[in-house]
C-alpha cells in the first residue's frame, strides 16, 4: 500500500496529515509553528509516521503547504493553502461549495465547483479582523484561556456588539464594555460575531458553505454565525484543523497516480 | 500629466516629481521618508509619491544623490494638471509655498466617458492662458514653430512607446509589465526630445529582433497576465522573480499605457495637448475603464486580470467599484485584487501577496 504526506505550515499550528491509496487518514500530527518551521514539519512527520507505523521511506509523495511551505525540504512540492483546503474540504463533500478557511493570521473564501476546480477566492486584506488573531487579542484582554471562549460564548444570553473594523479598536471597545459591567461571555459572543461579520464583508456566496480551520475546530459557535451571516447551509469539514495538511496529502497522492 | 511640451518649447528645463516619486519608491527610500511628510501633516492616507517627496524634501535626502546629483532642483515655476488627481496640485502648491514661487495649472474634467468638444475646447483655454504667466517666467516668448516641433517630436515618441507596449502581444511576449515601467521612464520624462525619439526607435528594434529570434521575456511562458493599477514599485524585481518563476508573464498594464498620447498633432498644438492629456485612462468613467481593459484583454491574449488596490491612490485603483466582477462575468477570466501601495510599503504584505499571486496561478491552471 502507497502511504502519502501532507503538511501544512500555518501561521500559528503546523498540522500533518498521512494517507494511504485510499484517501484514509493512517496518522497524523499538530503542533505549534514555532520559529523553526523545518524542525517542527520533522518533528511532526516523526510523530505521524510512528503513529501510523510507517517509516518515511514507506511514503510515496508528500507535499507542503501554509505559511512555511518553503521551509519543508524534503516535501516534494509545494501549494498554496488555498489549493489545498478547498481540495480537503471538497474530498468529503464532493460537489459545489464555498469552502471559508479562518486561520490564526487571514482567512479565505474558496468557490470551488462541482468538480472541485477553483472558480474564485479572497484573502482578507492586511488585517487581523476576521482572523484567529483577533479572538486571540481579545481573550487576551479579557484575561481568558483561548480555549474557554467557546463555552464562554455558548452560555451568552444577551450579545455585546464590537463595531470596530480594526482589532486595536475592537479592543479598545472591549475596554469601555468592561468598565461598564458587561459580561465576558456577552462580550465574547460579540467578538465571534465581528469575525463572522469580517468574514460577510469579503465576498458574496451562492453555494452551500464548509468552514475549515483550527479557529472553527476549537470554537464550532463560529459556523452558526457563519450561517446566519450568510443565511447558507453551512458544515464544518470533518477534522477541520487539518484540512489543508489533508489536502496537500490528497495532491500529493494525485501528482503520483 | 502634461502639457510638458509647452513648458519645453518655452526653453524651461522640465523637471517631474512623480518620477522622484517613482525613483523614492523603486529605491525603496519611500517607506523611511513618509512618515516625515506625515509628522509635518500630510496625512497616511494620501497620496505616497507626495508624502514620499514630501519626506525627501524635508530630509534633503534623494536618490539622485547615488548619480552624484545634488538632488531635486528648486523651480522658478510649478505647473500641474489635475487629469490625474487633485493631490499633484497640493503636492505642487507645497512647493510654491516653500520657494515662494508661482504655481500654475490646469483643471481637467474627471469621470468622463466620452470626451467632449465643449471639454476640450474648456481646456484648450486653460492650456492657452498658461502662456503669457509662463512666458514672464520664463522671459521670452513662446515660437509656435518650436512648440508644434515639439508636440511632433512628442507624438513620435508616443507612437514608439506604443510599438514598445503593442510587442507584448506577440506569444510568447518579449517583454513584461515589470520591464514596461523602466522602460517607460523617456516617455514621462523626455517626451519632446529628440532623446526619447532615439531611445524607443532603438528598444522597438531590439524588441523586433527578439519575436523573430523567438526570445520570450518569461522562459516557457504558460500563462498571460494584465496588472490593472499602480506598480509596487519597492517590490518590481521581487514580482518580476515570483511571475518568471511561476511561468507567467504579466504582458499589459494600463498604467504604462497611460503614456500614449495618440491625440497629439503638431499641425493643432494647443487642442491636440488638450485632448491627449484629458484622454488619458485616469480622468475617464468606470464604463469608459471597463470597455478599455476588455479590449486590453482581448488584444494582449490574457488569462486573468491581477487589480493592484493602491491604499493612497484611489484614483488609480480601479476594483473599488465592482469592476472585476462585472469584467468577469463580461469576459469569464478570473481576478485577483493584490492590496497594496505604490511606494507606502507599511500597506504591503509580502506574505499574503506571496500567495495569493502563486493560489492564482494555481486557478489558472486549473482553468
Amino acid at each position: 500500500m502507497h502511504h502519502y504526506c501532507g503538511v501544512d505550515i500555518g501561521a500559528s499550528s503546523a498540522k500533518l496529515v498521512i494517507i494511504d491509496g485510499n484517501g484514509r487518514i493512517v496518522g497524523r500530527a499538530l503542533r505549534r509553528s514555532g520559529v523553526d518551521y523545518a524542525e517542527t514539519a520533522a518533528r511532526c512527520l516523526s510523530e505521524a509516521l510512528a503513529a501510523a507505523g510507517l517509516k518515511q521511506e514507506d511514503l510515496s509523495g508528500s507535499l507542503s503547504t501554509g505559511y512555511g511551505r518553503d521551509n519543508v525540504a524534503w516535501a516534494q512540492g509545494k501549494m498554496t493553502e488555498i489549493a489545498c483546503h478547498g481540495r480537503g474540504a471538497y474530498h468529503h463533500l464532493r460537489k459545489r461549495m464555498t469552502v471559508v478557511d479562518i486561520g490564526a493570521q487571514d482567512s479565505k473564501v474558496i468557490h470551488l465547483d462541482d468538480r472541485g476546480r477553483r472558480t474564485g477566492f479572497k484573502m482578507n486584506r492586511k488585517c487581523a479582523a476576521g482572523t484567529g488573531a483577533f479572538l486571540e487579542e481579545i481573550a487576551m484582554r479579557l484575561d481568558i484561556p483561548l480555549g474557554e471562549l467557546n463555552g464562554l460564548a455558548e452560555r451568552s444570553t444577551k450579545e455585546t456588539t464590537l463595531g470596530s473594523f480594526c482589532t486595536v479598536f475592537a479592543a479598545t471597545e472591549v475596554l469601555a464594555k468592561i468598565r461598564a459591567g458587561e459580561k465576558a461571555e456577552d462580550i465574547v459572543k460579540g467578538a465571534f460575531r465581528s469575525v463572522a461579520r469580517r468574514i460577510l464583508e469579503m465576498d458574496t456566496v451562492d453555494a452551500p458553505l464548509v468552514v475549515t480551520g483550527g479557529v472553527v475546530a476549537h470554537n464550532p459557535i463560529l459556523a452558526t454565525m457563519i450561517a446566519q451571516s450568510f443565511g447558507k447551509e453551512t458544515l464544518i469539514c470533518p477534522e477541520p484543523q487539518y484540512a489543508g495538511a489533508f489536502g496537500a496529502a490528497l495532491f500529493a497522492l494525485e501528482k503520483e497516480t | 500629466m502634461g502639457p510638458a511640451e509647452l513648458l519645453r518649447a518655452l526653453g524651461f528645463n522640465v523637471y517631474f516629481p512623480e518620477n522622484h516619486g517613482a525613483m523614492l519608491g523603486a529605491t525603496r527610500m519611500a517607506t523611511d521618508l513618509i512618515p516625515l511628510a506625515n509628522a509635518r501633516g500630510f496625512s497616511p492616507d494620501i497620496c505616497s509619491y507626495l508624502t514620499s517627496d514630501i519626506g525627501s524634501y524635508i530630509k534633503g535626502a534623494s536618490p539622485l544623490q547615488k548619480m552624484n546629483l545634488p538632488g531635486p532642483p528648486k523651480a522658478d515655476v510649478l505647473v500641474f494638471n489635475t487629469n490625474q488627481c487633485r493631490d499633484v496640485k497640493d503636492w505642487f502648491q507645497f512647493y510654491a509655498r516653500e520657494w515662494n514661487v508661482p504655481c500654475l495649472g490646469i483643471h481637467t474634467p474627471r469621470a468622463i466617458s466620452e470626451l467632449s468638444d465643449s471639454m476640450v475646447e474648456d481646456v484648450t483655454r486653460q492650456t492657452e492662458a498658461l502662456v503669457e504667466p509662463l512666458e514672464k517666467v520664463a522671459g521670452t516668448k513662446l515660437d509656435t514653430a518650436r512648440l508644434r516641433e515639439t508636440v511632433g517630436l512628442s507624438k513620435q515618441c508616443t507612437e514608439l512607446w506604443k510599438q514598445v507596449l503593442e510587442a507584448a502581444a506577440n506569444v510568447p511576449s518579449p517583454i513584461t509589465f515589470f520591464d514596461g515601467t523602466i522602460q517607460m521612464g523617456p516617455a514621462v520624462v523626455l517626451r519632446g526630445t529628440p532623446d526619447a525619439v532615439d531611445y524607443y526607435r532603438t528598444l522597438v528594434a531590439e524588441l523586433k529582433q527578439r519575436v523573430s529570434d523567438g526570445v520570450p521575456a518569461v522562459e516557457g511562458e504558460r500563462f498571460r497576465i494584465y496588472w490593472e493599477g499602480m506598480p509596487i514599485w519597492g517590490k518590481l524585481s521581487a514580482l518580476s522573480a515570483q511571475f518568471a518563476e511561476l511561468k507567467a508573464c504579466v504582458v499589459a498594464s494600463t498604467y504604462c499605457n497611460s503614456w500614449v498620447f495618440e491625440a497629439l498633432d503638431p499641425a493643432d498644438p494647443f487642442r491636440s495637448m488638450a485632448r491627449a492629456y484629458s484622454s488619458i485612462f485616469i480622468c475617464r468613467s468606470d464604463d469608459y475603464k471597463e470597455k478599455y481593459i476588455e479590449q486590453m484583454a482581448a488584444r494582449y491574449k490574457v488569462n486573468g486580470i491581477l487589480y493592484h488596490d493602491s491604499k493612497t491612490c484611489p484614483n488609480n485603483s480601479n476594483c473599488r467599484y465592482e469592476m472585476p466582477q462585472r469584467l468577469q462575468k463580461k469576459l469569464g477570466k478570473p481576478f485577483l485584487i493584490v492590496n497594496g501601495d505604490l511606494n507606502d510599503l507599511r500597506l504591503y504584505s509580502e506574505e499574503q501577496t506571496r500567495t495569493n499571486i502563486e493560489a492564482f496561478v494555481e486557478q489558472l491552471a486549473e482553468a
